[in-house]
């Protein structure tokens, strides 16, 4: 088991008090596991990703552990991280394309980064060079600026200098979205193809695209406001998914390549609930078609099938109300 | 790149003629006659005072009509005579000028690249620390609303006319001739100090703000964060900052030299030290209006020059701009 | 927690501020992003300060201005700068009334340290050093305030006109600001002043806001650009307002966040340009000004006499009213813009 996530809770301070932006969230994944994370924007998927790698200043870990091949991550320490970064999980971040320093050549930047891990630029170079042949990279980037590269290009730069120590997890936030759908679909055969080759263990590719989840990844993770709403293999989700919010964002998906968020809005009544003072109990309740009484507790996350979890008074083991039950049919081939 | 260049080189042209033409027009919008002030100090004189009116019109071109003044003026520009001084007559307004300029250049040119980078520093060292930020930033907000001539005055105040440490006034003791020895440049490096100290430390506190602020700015940006999300130590992220903080510094002093040539002036004047500065003042106070025009194209031209020096920098020094101005690789 | 992580108070740059006093003083002069174009004014720093988008949190305009107070009341720079600048305010005003002597009656005994008759001594013709200062506040204070107000004004037209017509009108309007930007103010007061001997008080406002309005004006020309093309101006423009209403009703007061700050810089960049001219002696006469106070003070040899408490007082105290001000503009910087805050 590769990253196994118990209980997290990341909070951001302001103002007005925290921001619940991930909350009470547990999941696992496998070695060779690629999750998706889906959920409408603002629901908490940068954070989950963000606050395994490094928390910034305004969030705080509240709560739950993460382990990473059966060691716990000392998230919260920066420095005890710091050692860990990079070298056992590593990131993609949103801003791919302006993660590179401009003013620094990218042999420059590799090396410096390199060297905080003191690991020699020359012993990596060869491997350097392969990589990035193998993301259809000539080997003159390296003595150019980033200024000089087109924004798929520093996007896949991003990506080979990421994994080059082989990290263990990987984190991709959004590396697609802002991609044209040929290249989109490359990115996610190259991520597929560094799994393979053992250059990273397991992925987590967080996305707006459930298409792109679709071709690429081996499970998928709902989230809605801050909660995990369902998880189960990407087969699962799209042709049977069980959750009433995972159902709606299916029936609503598109033709390949449009973001879900702009149609999901028309789809579900309402807006997603503010993180600041989240509601009581399901927190997909005031927009969920089947909301009943019991929905005003919060459901548990749990495992309704080998591998297939939800968290939905509707599936829960524990009781389901026949009617209820009755009224909400199980989506087949995404026609929900 | 050419484009760049050719674009900045017409709006320095377009500002010289703005400027040449204000120099030229000004003593003759203004109510009165410019030359009947300085004249008045020749009244126990009056030979002296009927030639030199006779010098001065014709020079000034009085009788002749005003196109003509204007074209008479450009053509002396172009051979750089700027007519004679009246003070220092019959000394030419530029000689006058070449024998001041070195002094001028000798103490802005160190006080403006030391200010730089030590002001530079000490930004990066507030934007580091809290309580360097506590101490330094608040310095700096005091010192950049500190007037130059005040500040001057303090030095001279206390290190030259309280405790006698440095000499105070002039460029070099009284009586010496400006030779290579080494009694000389010892003498004259003693009187530079104090108003290089002046100079300097004024000029510190924009740097150290702007630097500041510049880094705070840097450390917020996605390369920042991407480096510090693979776990680089903080010396790394804040080496990349300086550097891409520092060279829109440059900017910043092409903006700040209108200021610099204010201070410049005013401490030249506190300390007596005979650059430019001093020239144009005593040009003012003599009402030698040749001089006064002089210092002034001189003054304008040292800003064009300078600027378009901090253009060509800029873009050689960054390779945001380099490069995509030339698409070079190197 | 590395020191990286943690800049200190406030966040980011000067850039929505950058301006500049007069000729920009150096403080401000920063935060210029990288602008290969060098003319295209700087539209990052501009937006910016625009009106300001409270926290993640949907903030209705109520609760914004609760925010700012939040913010302000706690903010350090502004609160020091407010008091600093906000006790020699009230010295101008109220000065007058503490003192009974008249800041130009001279005595004829010569100077005086200071002393419980002559709080701050008296000066070489043994005039009352301290109700000088007083006078001399209340004319920096008026420099400030109408060279400042000019200059923005100017700024605001020029910076409005540009913005908002565009084509032609913008490109001429671009190259004068381009032009007057880089001849040195002082440069051009002293010439000015040179032929006509004296300044006025208001001829010195006046001057010094017939100079120092590009930088303004260029920072207000991108903003207006940017504010052209919102939804909401676009409908005053469906519904036939004339442009100049457009401007002042939906245009500036997105601004004016922005525009006080500017003024503000202004305001403190007048004082300190004054303080030169007065110095180099072509201020106004037969009014005290700190600048005055400092060139009669160096001309009447105050360092060789060692009447340090003649020129000693002017000079600190338009550094602090300067330094209260630009800190002051900083504060409020950093409460306009959520993204300098921390918490
Ligand atoms: N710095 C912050 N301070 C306060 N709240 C924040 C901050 N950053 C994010 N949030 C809030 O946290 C929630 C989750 O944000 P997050 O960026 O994780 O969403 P996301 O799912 O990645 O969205 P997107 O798909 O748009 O990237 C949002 O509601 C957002 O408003
Ligand atoms: S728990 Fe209730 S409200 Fe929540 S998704 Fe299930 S049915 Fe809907
Ligand atoms: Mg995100």
């Amino acid at each position: 088991m590769s990253l196994r996530v118990e209980g997290l809770k990341i909070y951001y301070r302001t103002l007005y008090g925290d921001v619940k932006a991930v909350d009470d969230v547990s999941f696992t994944v496998d070695d060779g596991e690629i999750m998706g994370i889906a959920g409408e924007s603002g629901c908490g998927k940068s954070t989950l990703g963000n606050g395994i790698m490094r928390l910034d200043g305004r969030m705080r870990k509240v709560g739950g552990t993460v382990e990473l091949d059966g060691v716990e991550l000392p998230i919260g320490d920066d420095r005890a991280m710091d050692r860990l970064r990079y070298k056992e999980l590593s990131i993609i971040p949103q801003y791919a394309m302006s993660a590179l320093n401009p003013t620094r050549r990218i042999r420059t930047i590799t090396r410096d980064l390199l060297k905080t891990k003191k690991v020699r630029y020359s012993a990596e170079i060869e491997e350097f060079r392969r990589r990035l042949d193998l993301v259809g990279l000539d080997e003159k980037v390296l003595r150019q600026y980033p200024i000089e590269l087109s924004g798929g290009m520093k996007q896949r730069i991003v990506m080979v200098i990421s994994t080059l120590l082989n990290p263990s997890l990987l984190i991709a936030d959004e590396i697609t979205s802002a991609l044209d759908v040929s290249t989109q679909r490359a990115v996610g055969e190259m991520i597929i193809e560094f799994r393979d080759r053992g250059y990273v263990k397991s992925v987590m590719v967080i996305t707006h695209d459930l298409s792109i989840l679709a071709q690429i990844s081996t499970t998928i993770l709902v989230m809605y406001a801050g909660k995990l709403a369902e998880k189960a293999s990407a087969d699962t989700i799209i042709n049977a998914p069980l959750h009433p919010y995972t159902q709606l964002l299916i029936s609503s998906l598109p033709e390949v390549g449009v973001r879900y968020e702009d149609r999901v809005l028309s789809g579900i009544v309402g807006t997603p609930p503010s993180l600041l003072d989240p509601p009581e109990g399901c927190r997909f309740h005031d927009r969920c078609p089947f909301a009943f009484e019991r929905c005003h507790e919060e459901p548990p996350f749990d495992e309704v099938a080998p591998g297939h979890f939800v968290a939905c008074w509707l599936r829960s083991k524990s009781s389901v109300s026949a009617d209820a039950a009755a009224a909400a049919p199980v989506a087949d081939g995404g026609e929900g | 790149m050419r484009r760049y260049f050719l674009k900045k080189i017409s709006i320095y042209l377009l500002t010289f003629w703005v400027a040449v033409t204000i120099d030229w027009g000004i003593p003759r919008l203004m109510p009165g006659n410019p030359l009947q002030v300085f004249l008045l100090k020749f009244r126990a004189q009056p030979d002296a005072a009927k030639y030199l009116q006779a010098y001065f019109y014709k020079a000034f071109g009085f009788n002749e009509p005003l196109w003509k003044q204007y074209l008479y003026y450009w053509d002396g520009i172009f051979h750089w005579n700027l007519g004679v001084s009246m003070f220092y007559y019959p000394t030419p307004v530029a000689t006058v000028i070449g024998q001041h300029i070195f002094y001028t250049m000798g103490l802005l040119v160190p006080a403006i690249i030391c200010a730089y980078f030590v002001g530079n520093r000490l930004g990066a060292m507030a934007a580091r620390r809290k309580v360097l930020d506590n101490s330094i930033l608040p310095a700096s907000y005091l010192i950049s609303g500190t007037p130059y001539q005040w500040f001057a005055m303090l030095l001279a105040f206390f290190l030259g006319a309280l405790w006698h440490l440095l000499p105070e006034s002039n460029a070099f003791a009284f009586g010496t001739t400006p030779v290579w020895t080494w009694t000389f440049i010892g003498n004259f490096l003693e009187h530079w100090i104090l108003p290089f100290l002046s100079l300097f430390f004024i000029m510190l506190g924009g740097w150290a703000i702007g630097m500041r602020n510049l880094i705070i700015y840097e450390l917020e940006s996605d390369y920042a964060h991407w480096l510090q999300m693979l776990g680089s130590p903080a010396r790394l992220v804040r080496r990349y900052a300086y550097r891409n903080a520092v060279l829109p510094q440059l900017t910043g002093l092409a903006l700040a030299l209108g200021t610099f040539v204010a201070g410049q002036i005013v401490t030249e004047i506190v300390f007596n030290y005979q650059g430019v500065g001093l020239l144009f003042f005593n040009a003012i106070t003599n009402s030698d209006i040749f001089l006064m025009q002089g210092a002034f194209l001189l003054v304008i031209i040292g800003v064009l020059v300078a600027n378009f020096v901090i253009d060509i920098v800029y873009v050689l020094v960054d390779p945001r701009t380099r490069v995509s101005m030339m698409g070079a690789e190197g | 927690m590395t020191d990286a992580d943690a800049p200190a108070e406030g966040m980011r740059p000067a850039s929505g501020t950058a301006p500049a006093g007069s000729d920009p003083p150096p403080v401000l002069a920063h935060g210029t992003a990288p602008d290969p174009d060098g003319m295209a004014a700087q539209p990052g720093a501009a937006t910016e300060a625009v009106a300001p988008v409270s926290s993640p949190l949907p903030g209705a305009p109520k609760r914004r201005r609760h925010e700012f107070l939040y913010f302000a009341v706690r903010n350090k720079k502004l609160l020091v700068g407010i008091s600093v600048v906000g006790f020699f305010v009230l010295v101008a005003i109220f000065g007058p009334w503490l003192t009974s002597y008249a800041p130009l009656a001279t005595g004829n005994t010569g100077w005086h340290p200071p002393s419980g008759r002559h709080w701050l001594g008296t000066t070489y013709f043994d005039e009352d050093v301290f109700s000088q200062v007083v006078y001399g506040i209340r004319a920096s204070f008026e420099v400030g305030v109408l060279g400042g107000c000019f200059s923005v004004l100017l700024g605001m037209l020029v910076g409005f006109t540009a913005g908002y017509r565009g084509g032609w009108m913008d490109e001429i309007l671009n190259l004068v600001t381009n032009v007057v930007i880089v001849i040195p103010l002082f440069a051009m007061l002293l010439i000015i002043g040179g032929y006509l001997h004296q300044l006025s008080l208001l001829w010195e406002a006046a001057l010094i806001g017939m100079f120092s309005w590009p930088w303004a004006a260029r920072a207000i020309r991108a903003q207006t650009f940017t504010l052209k093309n919102r939804e909401f101006v676009g409908l005053a423009r469906l519904s036939g307002e004339s442009s100049s209403k457009i401007i002042w009703r939906e245009i500036a007061p997105n601004m004016s966040s922005y525009l006080m700050l500017t003024f503000i810089l202004l305001f403190g960049g007048a004082i300190l340009t004054a303080s030169f001219i007065d110095f180099v002696g072509l201020g106004p006469q037969g009014v005290v000004t700190l600048g005055t106070m400092m060139n009669n003070a160096f001309f009447w040899d105050a360092l060789d006499l060692h009447i340090w408490w003649w020129f000693l007082p002017p000079g600190a105290i338009i550094t602090c009213i300067v330094g209260g001000l630009y800190l002051t503009n900083a504060g409020l910087d950093e409460v306009f813009n959520p993204k300098l805050r921390s918490l």
